[in-house]
């Protein structure tokens, strides 16, 4: 008996605040086929801000895996006083709202701040621009590939990477044929995080690029902008675009789990 | 650093001396650079702005009205949804550990949808079938339930996914135990399961606190952004950067950072005193 109601109420408020909503924008984005959907994402504005977010989620991405797999390597290999101190660190992004990420952006690289004016007398655009939002992105998805990394490198152990040094591999060498194969699953797994962080933020970049249309604009701003605008159906085409994005993340993240895989080797 | 590598060499003389403390050293430093242009030099930068004016000026721009008002509803606001996801986030755990049903596994894996779908998306989609033009004929639209909602939305998964491995642990044998010796379902459940769950049930709990006191994108569509009613603490922290006072926006959004703070501290206290129990 109470094994059904339990069952009842988990499945009640699963289907009320996640399933029917995001079902029910689907179904309005599609209600009329393909046509409208692909329309509306292929008018210039939506194609440009498809641009933007691939450009600002790309270099992101990247920055945040070589540093990822690198703070995991000092995490989990290096012995230095701090460590702790240093975890914390890398993990204080996900404590931040994404609207101070921004302005503390703004203060520490704006025009009016010293940093931002010497980068602006070299010609270099910060806030309002895509190094901007690259920063922003980068901040918010700082921790992801660390977390997703650190605990497999944890459980690898340094006993391949020591013997390899003892043959005469280099740092470099052990890193491509022992270290990387090992964490390999992990870190697709941090990087598919990282990626659709990247591609869904919202705040912190709306902030920092000044939500120019048909310049700084990525995909999130343009639902948010379209819808404010009365366009309904170019707003729930690329909220729909989003939320494939997301579903399709999803799978995929259920794939490259760190710890299916680590069981079944 | 040699001193470290002599300490080394003495105490595992069975394993080569590690040659890595060099590149450990560039690696650090270049790990705290990068660390510090892009997360703690920022961060820094607001609370020394959020003091620049003194703290006489702090304390006004955080008791402005409107401001005061977007801080007690935000913290208000997610306290209550910490609350929920304290309870229905344990229920859901429990339905996924210890029920069987078919689309169990569906439910498992939509669970982390909130974490994927960008924000202003779960805005928009929550604001589609509970905004004015619901089929359900339930207008949430520009209404603290909607900020509520959309809270509740966004930090689903915390306390399923902190407690879910736990039950997955639990040795059900200790329940068997109980039910042998006359212990009722309810007993059973309080006096065996609940204190081996409270730990994770807390540390989610805290993890969704910190997610809603810090959460924009989910709320802009759906509160309307009212001032005094439905506006959160980062929309406004977002209006005032918009009128240029970053220094209110610092001040407020340092209170942000503090709260945060704490609530982090106490998880790290919590998760301390679980694994001494565990």
């Amino acid at each position: 008996m109470a094994k059904h109601v339990l069952r009842g109420v988990t499945v009640v408020y699963v289907l009320f605040l996640l399933v029917l909503p995001v079902a029910l924008i689907t179904w309005r984005t599609f209600g009329d086929g393909l046509g409208p959907f692909v329309e509306a994402l292929t008018s210039p504005s939506a194609l440009h801000a498809f641009k933007v977010t691939i450009v600002v989620a790309g270099w992101a991405v990247l920055a945040n895996t070589v540093f990822g797999v690198g703070a995991a390597l000092l995490l989990v290999r290096g012995r230095f006083p701090g460590k702790r101190l240093l975890g914390a660190f890398i993990d204080l992004p996900m404590a931040v709202s994404p609207v101070v990420v921004g302005l503390a952006l703004i203060l520490v690289y704006g025009r009016f701040s010293p940093a931002g004016g010497l980068l602006e007398s070299w010609g270099v655009q910060v806030i309002f621009s895509t190094p901007g939002m690259v920063i922003a992105t980068v901040f918010v998805a700082l921790p992801l590939v660390v977390r997703a990394v650190v605990p497999v490198l944890e459980e690898l152990g340094d006993e391949q990477e020591q013997a390899a040094h003892t043959l005469g591999a280099s740092h470099l060498q052990t890193f491509v044929r022992i270290t990387l194969p090992g964490i390999r699953w992990a870190l697709g797994y941090g990087i598919v995080l990282c990626l659709a962080r990247s591609l869904g933020e919202y705040g912190a970049v709306a902030v920092v690029s000044g939500r120019l249309v048909d310049q700084t604009q990525t995909l999130t701003l343009f639902v948010e902008e379209r819808f404010q605008n009365f366009d309904q159906p170019a707003a729930f085409a690329a909220a729909t675009a989003l939320a494939l994005i997301a579903v399709v993340t999803l799978l995929l993240t259920k794939l490259l789990r760190p710890k299916d895989r680590i069981d079944g080797n | 650093m040699t001193l470290e590598v002599t300490r080394e060499a003495t105490a595992i003389t069975a394993r080569p001396v590690r040659r890595l403390t060099g590149g450990t050293a560039a690696g650090l430093g270049t790990a705290v650079l990068y660390l510090s242009l892009i997360v703690l030099i920022p961060l820094a930068a607001v609370v020394w702005r959020s003091a620049g004016e003194g703290p006489g000026y702090f304390w006004r721009s955080v008791t402005t009205p409107d401001a005061w008002a977007a801080l007690t509803l935000t913290i208000g606001a997610s306290a209550l949804v910490a609350l929920v996801n304290l309870v229905m986030g344990t229920v859901i755990a429990w339905v996924l550990v210890r029920d069987r049903f078919p689309g169990r596994a569906v439910l498992d894996t939509i669970i982390d949808l909130p974490f994927a779908l960008p924000t202003i998306v779960a805005g928009l989609v929550l604001l589609a079938l509970y905004g004015p033009q619901s089929p359900l004929g339930i207008n949430l639209a520009y209404s603290r339930a909607g900020v509520v909602l959309a809270l509740l939305f966004v930090t689903l998964p915390f306390v399923v996914r902190t407690v879910q491995p736990v039950l997955l642990e639990l040795d059900t044998e200790m329940e068997q135990a109980a039910a042998s010796l006359g212990a009722g379902p309810f007993q059973t459940f309080r006096r065996v399961i609940l204190p081996n769950l409270i730990p994770a049930m807390l540390s989610g709990t805290a993890l969704a606190f910190t997610r809603a006191i810090a959460e924009f994108g989910s709320t802009v569509l759906i509160s309307g952004n009212l001032p005094f009613k439905t506006q959160v603490a980062a929309v406004n922290i977002f209006s005032q950067i918009e009128g240029d006072d970053t220094t209110g926006a610092a001040a407020i959004s340092t209170v942000l950072l503090v709260v945060a703070l704490v609530a982090l501290i106490t998880l790290d206290v919590l998760q301390r005193w679980g694994s001494r129990r565990g």
